[in-house]
């Protein structure tokens, strides 16, 4: 019995009706990574880092260098003024080890084999033209991979997330813990850079799974145990929190059962994301959306997948992604209700909640949480099957589609097929045209 | 189809003769001729005159210097084949017909004997007496012990039909040179061979009575030659004579020029090529049999030298070499594969060779599209540069004028014959040539492709005219009569009869000393009007032509003077159904029968399926009916359900019967009409009756399919659409059945194989939908079978599923008319080929559809910058809907089959690309039988 809303074989508004089976990755796929317009990189559990074109699909490079598995990947590209733009990634591996990569030539730029543990994030703070490693502790490196400075040691367990905020600030998840880095310029040399940890902020209960940064002023934390805290992100205190993504006085009229089936696993904030109002939190199975200004969920989706919701990304256009262990990729509206909260609720907007079989006690249910439930609702307007396993992460490319990498070793670039078609036709005539085979032959 | 002359030949006089009187007098060279024996009441399908063999054969004979024409053996080397046919006397015609211009032995002013390096020659008699005609392909091998040295032998293609040895008569002749090159080739060989052992013996017998000689002169003393002595020294000198000679033979034999094995598709030869041709130039020194060059031609080293008795003339008693010691073992035995290929591809019928060749060649035109639907490998099968050869030495003026021609009729490329010269062509007269080349161009909706044949006949015997070839027509009596052939072609939209090829022939003859000959040895046919000749000895082997005019079909005989047009149409009509030979004739016809050109507007009848009675006839235009008066005749004796299909067919059942096995047993429907001069089935594509076999156990099944299963409709839409179709089952064999028989519905998407796997016990993945279209899938009870299933509804959405053991299909919803046209389950068609045929043929018109919205620009892209998107969708939905008259579903058919096209033509080559997979979102419905 589930409780996951379907939407059937009828997909009006999804516009990916092709796909492209990318297959190179010989494990788990974890990291997608975008490099300009039409590249993208994919990294996973192999070591083995590949760059994508994501209008074809090509494969471009296959860049070897990594014996163990990836565990972060950022994009670092530099566009000093006096150089043309390079296109790096940076990599860090269960190796201990993080290497540079060109994009345009897929060569190894540099290697740094030189840490103590593993790095486990990795952040580009562009302004400054440094990066950031964070591991068992915190280093700053710039380009040419010169170790400019790092912290002590901080945590066996290592960092686990790092934003950037204002004032050459940085925010690190160290287990409960979120810790306040200030990154400050020494005077003596135009490169050196001392690093300081300012504030150590412990309001979490349980160890940060999230950590995202909103706009210059607010940035997010999730963790574990369902607990969203919004930050100042100047003077670093706590605006507002919500813990409550699973309790009942928010949602009173959720059933006992799934109360009881409850566990921490199912409440962890996996994954946050945002634009400028909202948070969106992918919590357990559900996708929560956070008003920032109202300060409250605006709409959720209790289960909007058969298990963990891994990623989740807001698209312009009010469409939401989100992917999951289930392996199925669902697209979501962000609607506002229209009737009055007063007026009887039509089925079909029970349908929608995934309480299309109406049976009385959920028909009950229903009724009860419409007075409840926030102006807004999230309404499934696709979902995208291929995989075979867990959807570890996408990465949304406009109009040229979605990619999408998975525990089954693949990535998926959908594709609007519309356009794919229309693409074609103007490659084909364009080649006629070169093969001369336009013009009529007698 | 029906062939037309099938329906000519139940014409019966008085109607004829009514409708002759009816329509305005013709000029008697265009009038169709009848059939000649219908008054007497004679079956017209029986031979006229009675062939003694069963089937078409290859002989081979061989003008023996002790007992005369002999045969040496046939092919197939089977004594029913040739039945009571005269072996012997037919042999003594055909050799009495070698034109070689072959000469041996001393000629005048010349020390030593010269080897003539002949041309073959290539002559078509026939003998109505034995109702034989023979493409009869003459050639010398050398042999020391022979008379001259020569051997003449002759292989003979004896049909009982002239017009497949006539028209075929390029293709005969470019696949019996090659048979002839490898005869002479191991013959040359072994002719060196021969000589380097003689010059051995001769070389010891001179050594031996060179000492003889000494000897005597030491004991003798006398101071004057004894008796003896003198013998011994002429014998001495005759013997060195001897050497001589044969050191000059050896060195002409080795100066044989190779450009002919250049060109000849003897590839296993080749390293023997090079040796040979490294011969060439080492032959300055001819006197000496070096060791190192011996060794190229001798493979027996040892070999131990005989003394020669002066007097080693030839004896009758000798026994002569076999062709097989002429020509080395392996030689040999490579002629007779050659031999074997040829009777293979062109057994049967000479309209399933003719159509063949048809559709062969416009396939292979069609580049852009013909990946979709057809055998990508039977396509690949002749390289098609073959093809162009025979104009490689043309004037290029002529070529050019050849290929302009191709674009017009696909057609000329058959006719335009592989014909290859050995001798390089010299463009003689090209006047002419031109002119004949150009008039297809400047009247080609009346171009024929008898005309085209002997046109490129004609360039042959310009190439020919320096390689000494004696190329003669006999026995045309009207060949210096008729019209010059331009103005009978301008004046009238009837193609020029043959006559008038032939009569160019004839007078070319008479200017260039070379000829073809036409040689017929039948007493009666020069009783017979030229006009009727042509036709009546195989009525029933006629090709049948349709007119595009109407879209109707109209039987006109094959090489009938008056009725050659048709033959264009039928190139263009071609080029929208190919049509596999095999099975366009069958009592299941009449709905094959459909009227091509209007299927694009036709609406379907009732029932989708076409069921069109076999119409001989339809109004011709005006101009045109004048010229065809035994059509009125057809029309007026033959309503469309008076024919008995049964006896209509009969002959073609029984001919095609053993071709369909037991597979097809219900088909069967014996006649007594079962006269046909080749009972053999007819291959339908050249040598590859595996392929042939396969596609009618497919077209069996699928008839079966669609009978059985009345939602096959949404099953091949579903195929046809791109959308992966998985058959169910537990039992292996059927739901391989199943398979095969949807696989003939499956759009290639490369070049490569069909994306069809016959049988998975896997799980499924979405890989697997990428690659396959069509998968036979096991259903399991165990653990893993669970998860096949679960993996099926999972991707259910990129799936159409048939169960076979439930028999139910879930799928989306048809409501086209293409599917219906294609799979009616009570369709009239019985035999598989034939259903592949009719299948072939919706799926090629569907083809042009998708070629058609794929190339057509403004459908896909804007025609002003500023134009929106949404005109160009609105254009493109109205092209589809309007102009190709597609409906619902069927769109996204030809949408599909038009992505695949643009996915084929923009592909690199060598680039393999990603598969990509397109669905729909679309709904599936269950249905069930």
């Amino acid at each position: 019995k589930s409780f996951v809303q379907t939407i059937g074989e009828e997909q009006i508004q999804n516009p990916y009706t092709e796909l492209l089976v990318l297959k190179g990755h010989q494990d788990i796929v974890r990291f997608l990574v975008q490099i300009d317009d039409c590249r993208f990189a994919s990294a996973g559990d192999d070591g083995i880092i590949f760059l994508w074109n994501a209008q074809t699909g090509e494969k471009l490079y296959e860049l070897h260098g990594h014996t163990h598995k990836i565990t972060a990947i950022a994009p670092f590209s530099s566009s000093d003024v006096t150089e043309e733009k390079t296109d790096l990634i940076i990599t860090a591996s269960a190796d201990r080890t993080v290497i540079i990569w060109d994009c345009a030539s897929g060569r190894q730029v540099q290697k740094v084999s030189c840490f103590h543990s593993t790095v486990k994030c990795l952040t580009v703070l562009q302004r400054l033209n440094v990066w950031l490693s964070g591991g068992s502790d915190l280093c700053v490196w710039n380009r040419n991979l010169d170790l400019l400075c790092k912290t002590s040691h901080l945590t066996d367990a290592g960092i686990s997330a790092l934003v950037e905020l204002p004032k050459n600030c940085v925010a690190a998840a160290v287990g409960k813990e979120l810790i306040i880095f200030r990154l400050s310029a020494t005077n003596n040399e135009s490169e050196g850079w001392n690093i300081v940890e300012v504030k150590r902020l412990v309001d979490h209960q349980d160890n940060i799974s999230s950590l995202v940064s909103v706009n210059d002023l607010t940035f997010v934390t999730g963790s574990h145990v369902g607990e969203l805290i919004v930050w100042d992100a100047l003077d670093w205190t706590k605006q507002a929190s919500e813990c409550n993504f699973w309790d009942s006085s928010v949602h009173p009229d959720v059933q006992p059962e799934i109360k009881l089936s409850q566990s921490p696993h199912e409440t962890s904030v996996q994954h946050l994301a945002s634009d400028k109002e909202c948070v969106f939190a992918a919590v357990g199975k559900g996708i929560y959306v956070y008003n920032l200004q109202m300060k409250r969920v605006i709409a959720c989706q209790r289960t909007a997948h058969d298990s963990s919701v891994l990623h989740i990304e807001k698209l312009s256009n009010r469409q939401l992604i989100s992917c999951s262990e289930d392996g199925s990729v669902r697209i979501w509206e962000l609607r506002e209700k229209q009737q009055l909260p007063a007026e009887p609720v039509p089925t079909g907007f029970f349908n929608m909640w995934g309480f299309g079989r109406a049976n009385k006690q959920a028909n009950q249910a229903a009724k009860k949480m419409q007075e409840n439930t926030p102006v807004y609702f999230l309404e499934l307007v696709g979902d995208l099957i291929g995989h075979s396993s867990a959807v570890q992460m996408f990465l949304y490319f406009g109009e040229l589609g979605l990619a999408t990498c998975s525990a089954d070793h693949l990535i998926i670039l959908w594709k609007d097929g519309e356009r794919e078609s229309s693409l074609r036709s103007l490659t084909l005539f364009k080649k006629l045209a070169q093969n001369g085979d336009l013009q009529l032959k007698l | 189809m029906i062939s037309a002359p099938d329906v000519v030949a139940f014409t019966r006089e008085e109607e004829l003769e009514d409708d002759l009187y009816r329509e305005p007098p013709l000029p008697e060279e265009y009038s169709v001729p009848l059939f000649p024996f219908s008054g007497q009441g004679a079956n017209p399908w029986a031979k006229v005159a009675g062939s003694k063999f069963t089937r078409d054969f290859i002989l081979i004979s061989e003008f023996s210097e002790q007992v005369g024409p002999q045969p040496l053996l046939t092919i197939p080397d089977d004594a029913k084949v040739s039945g009571t046919f005269d072996l012997n006397y037919f042999s003594l015609r055909i050799m009495s017909v070698d034109y070689q211009a072959s000469f041996v032995g001393h000629p005048p002013g010349s020390a030593y004997p010269k080897l003539n390096f002949v041309e073959d020659s290539k002559v078509v008699l026939g003998d109505s007496k034995e109702g034989a005609f023979a493409y009869v392909h003459h050639l010398t091998l050398y042999d020391l012990e022979a008379r001259g040295f020569v051997r003449p032998f002759c292989m003979a293609y004896i049909s009982a039909d002239e017009h497949k040895i006539m028209q075929q008569f390029q293709e005969l002749s470019t696949e019996f040179s090659k048979a002839s090159e490898c005869l002479k080739t191991g013959n040359r060989k072994a002719f060196a061979n021969e000589l380097e052992k003689k010059l051995k013996d001769l070389d010891y017998t001179r050594t031996v009575l060179h000492n003889e000689t000494e000897q005597q002169k030491k004991a003798n003393d006398k101071g004057y030659y004894t008796t003896q002595a003198i013998e011994k020294a002429n014998e001495l000198a005759s013997v060195e004579k001897s050497i001589i000679e044969h050191q000059d033979l050896l060195r002409q034999i080795r100066s044989y020029p190779y450009r002919k094995l250049k060109d000849s598709e003897f590839h296993p030869y080749e390293p023997e090529c090079a040796l040979e041709r490294a011969d060439v130039g080492s032959d300055q020194d001819p006197t000496v049999s070096e060791p190192g060059e011996t060794h190229l031609y001798t493979h027996v080293p040892s070999y131990t030298p005989k003394l020669i008795k002066a007097k080693s003339a030839k004896c009758f008693d000798k026994k002569l070499k076999t062709l097989e010691e002429l020509c080395d073992v392996y030689f040999f035995t490579q002629t007779l594969d050659q031999l074997h290929h040829i009777e293979r591809t062109f057994r049967g019928d000479v309209c399933y060779l003719l159509t063949e060749q048809i559709s062969r060649a416009l396939l292979k035109q069609q580049t852009v599209t013909n990946f979709l639907f057809e055998d990508v490998s039977f396509l690949d099968e002749k390289p098609p540069e073959k093809q162009y050869r025979g104009c490689q030495g043309l004037d290029q003026g002529a070529v050019d004028e050849k290929c302009s021609e191709e674009s017009h009729a696909p057609k000329v490329i058959i006719s335009l014959g592989s014909y290859k010269s050995s001798v390089e062509c010299v463009p003689i007269k090209m006047e002419q040539e031109m002119e004949d080349s150009e008039e297809p161009k400047m009247s080609e909706s009346v171009m024929s492709e008898h005309q085209e044949n002997l046109d490129y006949l004609d360039a042959d015997i310009k190439g020919s005219i320096s390689s000494g070839e004696s190329i003669e027509v006999l026995g045309t009596e009207k060949s210096g009569s008729g019209l010059p052939k331009s103005e009978s072609q301008a004046s009238l939209p009837v193609m020029a009869s043959p006559q008038a090829g032939r009569s160019k022939v004839g007078s070319r003859r008479t200017v260039s000393e070379d000829s073809i000959e036409v040689l017929s040895t039948c007493p009666s046919e020069s009783l017979i009007p030229e006009d009727f000749k042509a036709s009546y000895p195989s009525a029933i082997n006629e090709e049948p032509y349709a007119d595009d005019d109407e879209g109707g079909l109209r039987f006109t005989p094959r090489l009938n003077p008056g009725v050659d047009d048709g033959q264009d149409d039928i190139s263009k009509q071609e080029s929208l159904v190919q049509v596999d030979a095999a099975c366009c004739i069958g009592k299941e016809s009449p709905s094959f029968l459909e009227p091509l050109a209007e299927l694009g507007q036709k609406p379907c009848e009732e029932d989708g399926v076409v069921r069109i009675p076999p119409q001989p006839y339809r109004p011709a235009e005006p101009g045109l009916r004048g010229g065809f008066p035994s059509h009125d005749g057809l029309s007026g004796g033959l309503l469309p359900y008076e024919l008995d299909s049964r006896y209509l067919t009969g002959s073609r059942e029984v001919s095609k019967s053993s071709l369909d096995e037991c597979s097809d047993s219900t088909s069967y429907i014996s006649s007594a009409a079962s006269t046909c001069s080749d009972r053999t089935p007819s291959p339908a594509h050249l040598g590859c009756a595996a392929g042939e076999k396969h596609r009618k156990r497919a077209g069996q099944n699928a008839l079966r399919f669609i009978r059985q299963y009345p939602f096959a409709h949404p099953a091949i839409y579903s195929l046809l659409s791109g959308r992966t179709l998985v058959v169910l089952g537990e039992d292996e064999t059927m739901v391989k059945k199943l398979v095969t028989a949807l696989s003939i519905f499956v759009p290639n998407c490369g070049v490569y194989a069909k994306p069809v796997k016959h049988w998975v016990t896997s799980a499924l993945h979405l890989v697997d939908f990428q690659k396959w279209k069509l998968i036979g899938l096991q259903r399991a009870a165990s653990p893993a079978g669970v998860n096949v299933l679960h993996a099926l509804s999972r991707y259910s959405r990129y799936l159409s599923i048939l169960d076979a053991d439930s028999k139910t299909l879930r799928c989306p919803l048809y409501k086209g008319s293409v599917v219906a046209r294609l799979a009616d389950h009570r369709t009239q068609i019985k035999r598989g080929s034939t259903y592949y045929m009719h299948v072939q043929s919706i799926l090629t018109q569907l083809c042009s559809k998708a070629f058609l919205f794929t190339f057509c620009h403004h459908l896909h892209l804007p025609i002003s910058e500023r134009e929106p998107e949404e005109s160009v969708v609105n254009r493109r939905m109205n092209f589809l809907k309007l102009q190709l008259g597609l409906a619902n579903e069927d769109i996204k058919i030809v949408q599909y089959l038009a992505e695949l096209l643009k996915l084929h033509y923009i592909q690199e080559p060598g680039q393999g690309g990603n598969p990509l997979l397109r669905f729909d979102y679309v709904p599936s419905f269950l249905y069930k039988i």
